[in-house]
């Protein structure tokens, strides 16, 4: 039995014995659990116990280094646990930004003193992280921003607006990308700072979106406090910090939508068959039956292509140019799913709300606004088309446009 | 299924890589065209592709074969495509290979597979019928007692790779009695048997078969339809990898010119609306990689069933079609005038694209077939 195999058996064991009953069959994703954090309920006392558990062993944040509270697997005994999570169809015990985003860049960048502060509450689902990089006048071009943070005594003294803040509502910490030096030139006058919501001068208000929800939101800061100490990656160097945040973003992103895209052909072909008849045999709408087979193909070239990506990793190969076009196919997949579903749905995935429709057709309707957005959140396709083209493809700057 | 290359087939993809290339790439298939070449490619290369093992790739070590499989055919199949390599490779070590491997006949596989990866045969399969695949497959050749345990072949064949060259032709007939399809060794100088060679769009070598009462000995059968579904889901999955090569040679070459032509003062690569076409390529190539690569793997599987198998060859053939015609399509466009001459190599890709997506059938075809597998 190889160290895997019996890690394997051990993780499953452990979870047969101890893994609340109530959540099993009850698989979340990346945006749909526990989001931790001070204002943080729990949907029950299971999902409490099922965190607790979970951070006892440092496997909310698995391959995180054990000093901080982490679980320090490797990549494959995390697989592992995943794979063994999947297995019973558990729900992720925590979720977040914090995990995915700003974690990673600490580990990454932060000082150790950092990383002793601000990564043990974040493994243990206490405080809830979101992002303040865009701002009115600065997304794709962002390093324009105009946030500005002066210097005043052992910190900062923060003035100006973030906005399309996923979460700030609910969000105890906010990592701010501010202009620290006004005189230098874009990239390099700018600091990557973590700053505590929980102060006066720090005012959020929700934007709803077209999908009816109100996920995200404008943050104003006036003579917010930032300590020296909450710099990530030192003064006037937070381009680099906010570029490595960005590349963990993107590979979450990736990821997100490579498992929800899974399931595709049954989804849709259910939609289909309800809508078109007949139960067996060919559809009857030749047309939509095509893009159903083009939707299951995308689909399966694209979780092909994600294992390649993995595979060619584990076998110790430098990591490929392969992984810059995740986050383009995954979103503009997702959208294609989303458009047909409400297609193949007619009248029935144009419910808004009301008793009138069942809940899944209203759903239908909200996910596919929802998912429009897909391919501007993380930085929008015609961006990462610009990466793809300079720095995969090596083609040159600069041209007439 | 791991889809990474292990060492030896890093090793592989290499020298073949190495072996067209030195050849001259493109340069070589327009002599070829251009001087009506009777035979379409090279004995002397073929002869060198025997020495390195890959006409055997496939076949056991005991039938000459190195004992590899589709994945490591692939490989070479894929370079081969990028410099468009006329040689019968697919034809031969795919297409009648697989057939012979497979098929019910020791006797035949004894006799031909060694002959085959010695270089000695060059083998082919004549299946197609109509100007587009069918399913069911319309199949009017017939085969028909002759006695004596013997059967005679009548009918006519089209679009048979390097028909007029083989050796070696598998022939699909219909048994005249049980209404059954067979797949019957044809030696290629068979009496009644008239090859008469097509020219085609791309200039790889091609030709109709014509079956006027060729008799062969009942032992010729080597298998039926499920056989033939097998042997052109494999060769599909080669030609599937050919394409990958076309097309990445052909975006490669786009993208030297995008960075060395010049107007309004800056290359043309500088432009936007080209950088952002020519991403959305890199990103589908990217994907076709993957699928060739899953699609080969699956056909190594032992045991594999023939359903597995039709969903990914239909996987990989119904976006490398699309695929390799939109790329080359693009590529044209983005060279401009010089795109549009004979002299640029970038129209022989352009022609090849063509020719691909109509050998095993077209994307819209697979979608079908996929769509019909999985019951709707
Ligand atoms: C649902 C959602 C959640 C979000 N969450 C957050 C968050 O938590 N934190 C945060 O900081 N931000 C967040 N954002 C903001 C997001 O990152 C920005 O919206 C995005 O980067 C685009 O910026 P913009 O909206 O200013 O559009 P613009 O940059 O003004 O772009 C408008 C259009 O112009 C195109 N364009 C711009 N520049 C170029 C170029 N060089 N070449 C070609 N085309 C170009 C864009 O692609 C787009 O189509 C979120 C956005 C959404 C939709």
């Amino acid at each position: 039995m190889s160290d895997l195999d019996g890690f394997r058996a051990e993780v499953r064991a452990w979870l047969e014995e101890h893994a609340p009953i109530s959540l099993r069959g009850r698989p979340g994703d990346i945006f749909h659990g526990h989001w931790g954090g001070r204002r943080g309920g729990f949907e029950s006392p299971d999902h409490e116990r099922w965190l607790r558990l979970m951070v006892e062993r440092g496997w909310t944040a698995p391959t995180w280094p054990t000093e901080y509270g982490g679980g320090g697997l490797s990549r494959a005994q995390d697989a592992v646990l995943q794979s063994e999570l999947r297995r019973l169809r558990l729900p992720p015990p925590l979720i977040g930004f914090g995990l995915v985003m700003i974690g990673p860049t600490l580990l990454e960048y932060g000082t150790e003193a950092q990383k002793r502060e601000h990564l043990p509450p974040i493994i243990r689902g206490e405080i809830r992280w979101c992002q303040g990089y865009s701002e009115p006048g600065s997304g794709s071009d962002l390093a324009s921003l105009q946030m500005r943070a002066e210097k005043n005594g052992d910190g900062y003294v923060l003035n100006g607006q973030k906005i399309w803040t996923s979460y700030a509502d609910e969000s105890d910490w906010i990592f701010c990308l501010v202009r620290t030096d006004p005189a230098a030139k874009k990239q390099s006058g700018i600091s990557f700072v973590l700053v505590d919501m929980d102060q006066p001068g720090v005012t959020t208000r929700p934007i709803k979106l077209i999908s009816g929800a109100s996920p995200f939101c404008e943050v104003f800061f006036d003579d917010v406090k930032a300590l020296a100490r909450d710099v990530v990656g030192g003064e006037n160097n937070g381009w680099t910090v906010a570029k490595a945040l960005l590349r963990h973003e993107r590979t979450m992103v990736g990821e997100v939508f490579a498992r929800s895209v899974m399931g595709a052909e049954a989804e849709l072909l259910g939609l289909a068959r309800e809508a078109l008849g007949p139960a067996e045999g060919t559809l009857a709408d030749p047309l939509l039956r095509d893009r159903i087979v083009q939707s299951a193909m995308d689909e399966r070239a694209f979780m092909l292509t994600i294992q390649r990506i993995q595979d060619a990793a584990k076998t110790g190969q430098p990591p490929g140019t392969e992984s810059s076009i995740l986050k383009v196919y995954g979103t503009e997949l997702n959208q294609r799913r989303r458009e047909l579903a409400v297609t193949l749905a007619g009248a029935d995935g144009l419910g808004w709300e009301g008793e009138s429709y069942a809940s899944g057709h209203l759903a239908l309707t909200r996910d596919w606004l929802r998912s429009r957005g897909n391919t501007i959140e993380g930085g929008t396709s015609e961006i990462q088309l610009n990466i793809i083209a300079k720095h995969v493809l090596g083609l040159p700057d600069g041209g007439a446009r | 299924m791991k889809l990474a290359l292990n060492e030896d087939q890093r090793l592989i993809k290499d020298s073949a890589a190495a072996v067209w290339k030195d050849r001259g790439a493109v340069e070589r298939l327009r002599k070829l065209r251009d001087a009506g070449d009777a035979t379409g490619f090279s004995r002397a290369l073929w002869d060198e592709l025997a020495g390195l093992g890959w006409l055997g790739l496939p076949f056991p070590e005991e039938l000459g074969g190195v004992g590899l499989g589709v994945t490591e055919l692939c490989l070479v199949l894929e370079e081969a495509g990028k410099t468009l390599a006329p040689e019968p490779l697919l034809a031969t070590t795919l297409l009648a290979g697989s057939a012979l491997l497979l098929g019910d006949s020791d006797a035949a596989r004894t006799t031909w597979l060694p002959r085959i990866s010695a270089g000695e045969v060059i083998a082919t399969v004549a299946w197609q019928e109509r100007a587009r695949r069918d399913e069911p497959l319309s199949c009017a050749a017939v085969a028909r007692s002759a006695g004596d345990g013997r059967v005679s072949l009548h009918g006519a064949k089209r679009e048979v790779l390097v028909g007029a060259q083989a050796e070696l032709i598998v022939v699909v007939a219909r048994d005249e009695a049980s209404g059954q399809l067979g797949l019957y060794a044809v030696p290629g100088d068979a009496e009644g048997l008239t090859a008469t060679p097509l020219v085609r769009v791309d200039a790889f070598p091609c030709a109709r078969i014509d079956l006027d009462g060729v008799v062969v000995a009942s032992d010729a059968r080597i298998g039926g339809a499920e056989l033939l579904a097998t042997v052109l889901d494999r060769a599909g999955i080669g030609l599937a990898a050919e394409a990958l090569g076309g097309m990445s040679a052909a975006f490669e070459m786009t993208l030297g010119w995008l960075r060395e032509r010049r107007q309004f003062g800056v290359p043309i690569g500088s432009f936007q609306a080209l950088q952002h076409r020519a991403a959305r390529l890199y990103i589908d190539i990217e994907l076709c990689r993957s699928v060739v690569m899953a699609a080969a793997r699956t056909a190594d599987q032992p045991g594999v069933p023939a359903a597995a198998l039709a969903q990914v060859a239909s996987l990989a053939l119904a976006r490398t079609t699309d695929t390799f015609l939109r790329v080359v399509d693009e590529a044209v466009q983005m060279h401009g005038g010089v795109g549009m001459t004979d002299e640029h190599d970038v129209g022989f890709y352009l022609k090849r694209a063509r020719v691909v997506a109509a050998t095993f059938g077209d994307a819209a075809w697979h979608r079908d077939r996929w769509a019909r597998l999985a019951g709707y």
